[in-house]
Parts: C-alpha cells; structure tokens; sequence
C-alpha cells in the first residue's frame, strides 16, 4: 500500500504491536490493563482507534511511547521501523519521542507549559532533539511550524502564551509541536475531545492534511465514532483490554460484525431518521479487578450465549475484517445495524 | 465614553495595593536605604562615647544614650547594617538548600525524597528557637555562627513547600507532554516544573523575612549571637534589659525588630494577593 515511505526498510510496518500485555501492579492485585493487543500502523495510514473510557486505548499508546510508570509491567513486542522499543532504557525512548514519534495530548488547555510562549514552546521540542540547531534558526522554524498549521499571524502567536490563545489555536500550536521534527508516527490522544464541534473538524481535517503531505503514520485515538469514520483508513474496536474488531473504515461502519460496534453504531443519532430513539448499550465497561468470565462483553451482549460466558473468543478473519465473537456469522442476518448515514459524517468527503 | 471609561480603569486600585501592602514597603524600603547608607550619615559614632550615660531622650540624643553613654538613635540605624543582611543571606541560603532537595525530592520520589524529608521531619520537630540555640552554642556564639544556625533550623520548610509545589505540578498534563516530546529528567525539572513553584515559595521567603531577624535579635540577646561593641538589636535590648528603668536604651531596638517584622509581612501578605490565584 505505502511503497514509497516504506522504501527504506523493505516492507516492514511503521509500527507492529504483537501480543501487548499491560499489568498494574494495585493494592488488591494485579490489574491487566491491556492482554493481548495486536496492532499494525503503515506509514501514511490513519488507525483509528475507538473504545469507552478505561478500554485501555490510551494505555496502548503510552505503552508504545514508554510513558507508562517504570512499575507497569510490560509484556510483549512493540517493533518501530523494526526496532523493538519494548525493554528499551528510558534515555533512548526518549530520542524517539518527540523525533520519531510524536504525541498530541487530548487537552491542549493543559497540555501547554503556561509560564513559556508558544513559540518557545516548539523551539524547545526542535532543539531538545537537535542541540546543533541555534536557537534563532529553532524561533524561526517554530514560526514556519505554526505556518503549517495554519495559525493566522504566526510571528505574533510564537511571543504569545498558551492563555492568549483559543482552544483550537492551542490545539494547533500543539500539533506544530508534535510535528516540529517530522515525526514519521503521530498519535493523536482525543485531539478533539476539548473541543467545539465547529473546531474539531478543523483539527481532523489539518490533521488529515497533514498526514497526507508528510506521509506519516497517524493512530487517531477517540471514543467519537463520526470523527473516526471521517478520518481513519482501518478501525480497531477496544472493549476492556483487548481488540474486539479490526478492519477497513468501510467495512467496520458498514458491516459491523462485534456486537459491541454494533450497539456503538446504534447508540448513534442518525441524521435522516429523527423519530427512531437512541439504543444505548446497557450496563457499564467492566472494571479491571472484576472482569467477567469469557468474552468480557457477554453480560452486555443481547447475544450472548453459553459459549460467551465460557470462553474468551479469538480474534479470527470474518467477511474481510477479523473479530473476536463466538456468535460473528449467526448474529449477522438476525441484527442487521439500523440503516442510515452518521449524523456528522466523513469530513471531506461530504 | 470610551475615554471616560479607560480614564477610570487608569485611577483604578489594583486590588493587591492596599494600605498594609503601601505601609509594609515603606518600612521595607526605609531599613533597606538605612543599611546600605547609614555610614555616611552624619550622625554620632555608635560605638564611641558622646555624652552622658543613660541620659533621657532629648535634643541631642533623640532617643538618650545607653550605660557607655553612646547614642541610642545611631545605634539603631546602624543595627540594620547587621540585621538585614544577615536575614538576606540566612533567607537566600535556606531557600537555596531547601528548594534544591525539596524539588529533587519531590521529582525523584523514593528513596532520595525519604531521605531528604526525614531530615526534614526531624529538623521541624524541635522548636525553632532551641535548636538554634543548641546550634550556635555548639559552634560557639557569634553573628557568623547564628546565621549558620539559623539558616539549618530554616531551610526544613522551605523542602517541604518546595516538594509539595512539585508534587502537583508534576502530574500535570503539560509535564507528560514534555517527556512525550523527549525531555530528559533534568530538563522537565527545571524548564517544566520549576517556574510554576516559585511563587509559594517567594511569598513565605518574604513573610520569613521579618521572622529571622526576631530570630537573630533573640540569639543576640541571649548572648549567643553578636558581642559588644557591635550595635545590634537582640544585643542592645539585652543592655536595655540590664538597665530596666532607663526604658529608652530597649526602645529603639524594639521598635526596630518590630516595624521590620510587621513591614515585610505585610509585604508577604500583598504578594500573596498578587502570585495566588485561589486569593483572587
């Protein structure tokens, strides 16, 4: 798919995730965060990647930057470019964030250091990576950084402090930082969350831009299924640790097989069906201490049969996208998904 | 009406400048001009006899003359000239020693923030004045010996400050963005934690201020601190206190240690009112 980014290191994926375990060591036991995530990024691809709170997305993807607190034990492989960064000491994590691998964090309200400027802010990140950068030349490319992320009057916002700016202007500014080393994989932790729905989809649209014209490999992390389906080319579904469904945008917002994405997509609004009531899922996501026997979704799941309670599905290939369900090929003709376009769907493509 | 309106805002009170903050820096200002001019004033030597001993206040010696017949007035001038800046330096090393550990401490966590606050625990438990005496006694009584002291029985709660300020700006969001970015350790201490503790810090440095030097004429009254001739406070109401009915030779003095106590707390108190957002 990616033949020209991919040209350096043959065919190897951006980033390969392989059998990712996540344990917390708590005060009453063990708590296993993530078991058993597999995922596979290529360069200029969006992941999205979806789930309730506590499904363990963001964990994931601090597991991948080595921000997790040195007593989380870590199990598995997570291969960059082909290094595995798994096991790896801090110092050298540390090249890579930043440089390799750049993060946009979900608050840009708080993620900003509030005593330095915003052009400070992006000279820093420059230079942390590269000492032999001066610090005017760092200024000058942080103007340039902020011109890219189309922040109007971009010399006057570099000597401006996070608290003159709006929400999506700090998005923005955070963004330039991310992106002020070209970083061949960002991770975008709810970009969008903090922010209005006029903003955010100018956000998932720079960010689309962006990754388009730098070739990057973008992981769009959001419980916001409409921002996922505009932006993302391959969908995983977290639900309580694991990947539940993974496939094509199309093929998961069209043919849903997990019934999990199921009652995510019906819990929806639809825009051209206005009488049909919202169908929330019933219950709550598991927490970690309690997790149910089997399937983790089962006591949740209007399907659920015998098997479910028994035994913890695989994720296995199922018309085109893989699923981890007992029950994938029975449920598919009882429980078609309620027909009907997302209320705010794909941007750009509307 | 634009113009009415900004004319206004222009004569407008800033809220912290109230007449405590107004009093507190004109005390402040005054003993600060008093320390680094007063040798060249033309007043009497305040080591030298001029006149009568123990005379009463008057034209010639606005606030009399002690038992070696020196003057009471010059004497206090001249006081500021040891008190303020052994304050300074006993504030600026206390804070120095005690925001490093604190913050170190603090970042670290473990086994060196254990270490740091433990000292720091048992420093604080013995009352401030007794282990100050216990420290000058040891080293032996002198102004240099008391600053020491005091500067050991200080830096404690300035860790502790430093090291709760740490604490909670480190779990900010802004700070796992930085080692997302690929900040080392020290450079997130120091550029993304640091500037934001300073403030709680600076406030208590300056309510402190007022406290060292109570501290400082306290140690110099009980003899550990400075020794005669040298006009400092502590020491000169120690002379006052020997000659109990001639109230005027303790009276300069004392209202020197109290008008610099009251003057830089209120100081404290206006600063507060400026870095504090939760006073707003």
């Amino acid at each position: 798919m990616m033949s020209n980014a991919a040209s350096d290191d043959g065919d190897m994926s951006l980033l390969e995730v392989r059998g990712l375990e996540v344990t917390f060591a708590g005060a009453r036991g063990r708590l296993e965060a993530i078991r058993g995530v597999d995922l596979t990024v290529q360069s200029g691809e969006t992941l999205g990647l979806v789930g309730e709170s506590g499904c363990g997305k963001s964990v994931t993807m601090l597991a991948v930057m080595g921000l997790l607190p040195p007593t989380v034990r870590i199990a598995g492989s997570i291969r960059f470019r082909g290094q595995e960064l798994a096991g790896r000491p801090q110092p050298e994590l540390a090249k890579l964030r930043g440089a390799r691998i750049g993060m946009i964090f979900q608050d840009p309200m708080t993620a900003l250091n509030p005593v330095l400027t915003i052009g400070a802010q992006i000279a820093e990140a420059i230079r942390i990576h590269d000492a032999a950068v001066s610090a005017r030349a760092a200024a000058a490319r942080a103007v340039e950084m902020l011109t890219l992320v189309a922040i109007p009057f971009p010399e006057r916002r570099a000597l401006q402090y996070p608290h003159e700016l709006s929400g999506g202007m700090r998005q923005r500014a955070m963004i330039a930082m991310a992106m002020a080393n070209e970083p061949d994989l960002l991770i975008a932790d709810e970009p969008t969350t903090a922010l209005d729905v006029t903003v955010q989809a100018q956000i998932i649209e720079l960010l689309r831009r962006l990754q388009a014209t730098h070739r990057m490999g973008l992981v769009l992390i959001s419980h916001d299924l409409s921002i996922v389906a505009g932006a993302a080319d391959r969908v995983a579904i977290m639900y309580a640790g694991r990947i539940v469904e993974q496939g094509g945008v199309e093929d998961i917002f069209d043919r849903p097989r997990h019934p999990y994405t199921r009652g995510l997509l019906a819990s929806l609004p639809k825009i051209d069906n206005q009488a049909a009531r919202l169908t929330a899922i019933d219950g709550a996501p598991p927490s970690l201490a309690a997790r149910p026997s089997g399937c983790a979704f089962h006591p949740r799941c209007r399907h659920a049969a015998e098997i479910c309670a028994a035994r913890d599905p695989e994720l296995r290939d199922v018309g085109g996208v893989t699923v981890a369900c007992h029950l994938a090929e029975t449920i598919d003709a009882a429980d078609a998904p309620p027909p009907g376009r997302l209320a705010s769907q794909p941007i750009g493509t509307a | 009406m634009a113009e009415a309106v900004s004319a206004l805002t222009a004569f407008t009170r800033p809220r912290w400048l109230t007449v405590p903050v107004v009093v507190g820096g004109v005390i402040a200002v005054f003993w600060i001009a008093v320390a680094l001019t007063v040798q060249w004033w033309p007043i009497d030597n305040p080591v030298l006899s001029v006149g009568r001993r123990l005379s009463p206040p008057d034209g010639a010696h606005w606030l009399g003359t002690d038992a070696l017949a020196r003057d009471v007035l010059s004497r206090t001038l001249n006081g500021a000239r040891y008190s303020l800046p052994i304050a300074l330096a006993v504030i600026a090393s206390a804070v120095a020693i005690g925001a490093a550990l604190g913050a170190v401490g603090g970042f670290l966590g473990g086994l060196a923030d254990a270490v740091v606050m433990r000292f720091v625990d048992i420093t604080l438990s013995f009352p401030v004045i007794l282990l100050a005496m216990a420290v000058t006694a040891s080293l032996g009584p002198s102004l240099r010996n008391a600053t020491i002291a005091m500067v050991i029985v200080w830096w404690p709660s300035y860790a502790r400050l430093m090291r709760a300020q740490v604490l909670a700006v480190k779990e900010r969001e802004h700070v796992e963005a930085a080692v997302a970015a690929g900040a080392s350790a020290p450079r997130v201490l120091i550029t993304h934690i640091l500037p934001l503790c300073w403030s709680p810090v600076l406030i208590q440095a300056t309510m402190d201020f007022g406290q060292v030097v109570l501290l400082a004429s306290s140690l110099s009254f009980i003899g550990l601190g400075a020794s005669p001739p040298t006009p400092e406070w502590g020491q000169m109401i120690s002379e006052g206190a020997r000659n109990f009915y001639q109230w005027w030779i303790a009276l300069g003095p004392g209202a020197a240690i109290l008008s610099v106590a009251l003057g830089f707390n209120f100081l404290g108190d206006g600063l507060r009112d400026i870095l504090d957002p939760r006073t707003q």
